[in-house]
């Protein structure tokens, strides 16, 4: 029984020293840096073999010009999926839970697509603010809705990876409680939550995995158009 | 004859009871000492556990245990709160 159930969201000090930078920063020490051997150990071995079909995956739609970005697509990929499911471990915090760190990765990188599209190709930018075909009565009002489509993508970047991994950690937390209360009246409704619980701890382990690739897939797509 | 050791370059479990309080006074304890110590930690460890030919499960396991229990303590004051009573 906690006090509220949002206080696993807050964010940790230590005598005024904010932790959540520890929490960005330990996913760092998980990677291996790779020498140049030839045959490396396993751990390095997987993480190459991951980047490797990662970045294959995102690049692929992309040209020339677009693979300037797969550092930063990639390396932002690593990050948001170690930090997601560290944040399963207990006690931990995720600061993916923080809206203020999601629309920092999300905002500047959006505009930075924006800005690339406009700045190379203005005219074919501003095109995709039409789809083609549309009739001509209705295309005032599909250029207001398609610009207010293009302003809120990264509000939405940011509060899906929030609203998901908050409403996750939340649901875990929420069904663990009702199976400890349940546990000393009735064990058998209690095993039944337990269930549930089990369930919802792999869903959220592939929520964590889904969302960091579709934070990712989602601003490759913006930059496909752009760039 | 063994040859005698400077105090200096003896290591932690070598250093008797009485001449800790020396050892410690000429450790490096300045910022760039202890990036080395971190450093020299790090490739002990690494070294040890993940760079080998074989490396198993343990390796990084005892890397998310101690996360775990450092970011127990970290929150403890916070969680302590959360105790089993009879009313909240």
């Amino acid at each position: 029984m906690n006090l509220s159930f949002f206080d696993q969201f807050s964010s940790p000090s230590l005598l005024g020293i904010p932790l959540i930078l520890i929490s960005m920063v330990f996913p760092a020490l998980l990677l291996p840096s790779l020498d140049n051997r030839w045959i490396t150990n396993r751990l390095s071995t997987l993480q190459l073999w991951f980047i490797n079909l990662v970045t294959k995956q995102l690049m692929m739609p992309l040209d020339k010009k677009g693979h300037k970005w797969a550092l930063i697509l990639t390396s932002l990929m690593i990050f948001l999926l170690l930090i997601n499911l560290l944040g399963l471990l207990p006690y931990t915090f995720t600061p993916t839970t923080q809206l203020s760190m999601n629309l920092a990765l999300a905002f500047p990188l959006w505009l930075a697509t924006l800005l690339t599209g406009l700045r190379n190709q203005p005219s074919a930018s501003l095109a995709h603010l039409l789809p083609e075909g549309t009739p001509t009565p209705l295309i005032p009002a599909l250029i207001l809705i398609e610009t207010t489509s293009l302003l809120i993508r990264p509000l939405a970047l940011g509060v899906r990876l929030t609203a998901n991994l908050t409403a996750g950690h939340l649901l875990i937390q929420l069904i663990s409680t009702a199976t400890t209360a349940l546990f000393s009246t009735m064990p058998a409704v209690s095993l039944l939550t337990f269930l549930v619980l089990f369930l919802l701890t792999i869903l959220e382990v592939a929520v964590a995995m889904i969302q960091a690739y579709v934070f990712v897939l989602l601003l490759s797509l913006y930059l496909q158009e752009n760039i | 004859l063994p040859a005698a050791v400077l105090l200096k370059d003896t290591k932690l479990m070598d250093v008797k009871l009485g001449q800790l309080g020396s050892w410690l006074a000429m450790r490096d304890f300045t910022p760039g000492g202890i990036l080395g110590a971190i450093r020299r930690g790090h490739e002990r460890y690494y070294n040890k556990y993940i760079n080998v030919r074989k490396g198993g499960l343990g390796g990084l396991s005892m890397v998310l245990a101690g996360y775990i229990i450092l970011s127990y303590m970290w929150s403890y004051s916070h969680i302590k709160h959360d105790r089993r009573r009879k009313y909240h």
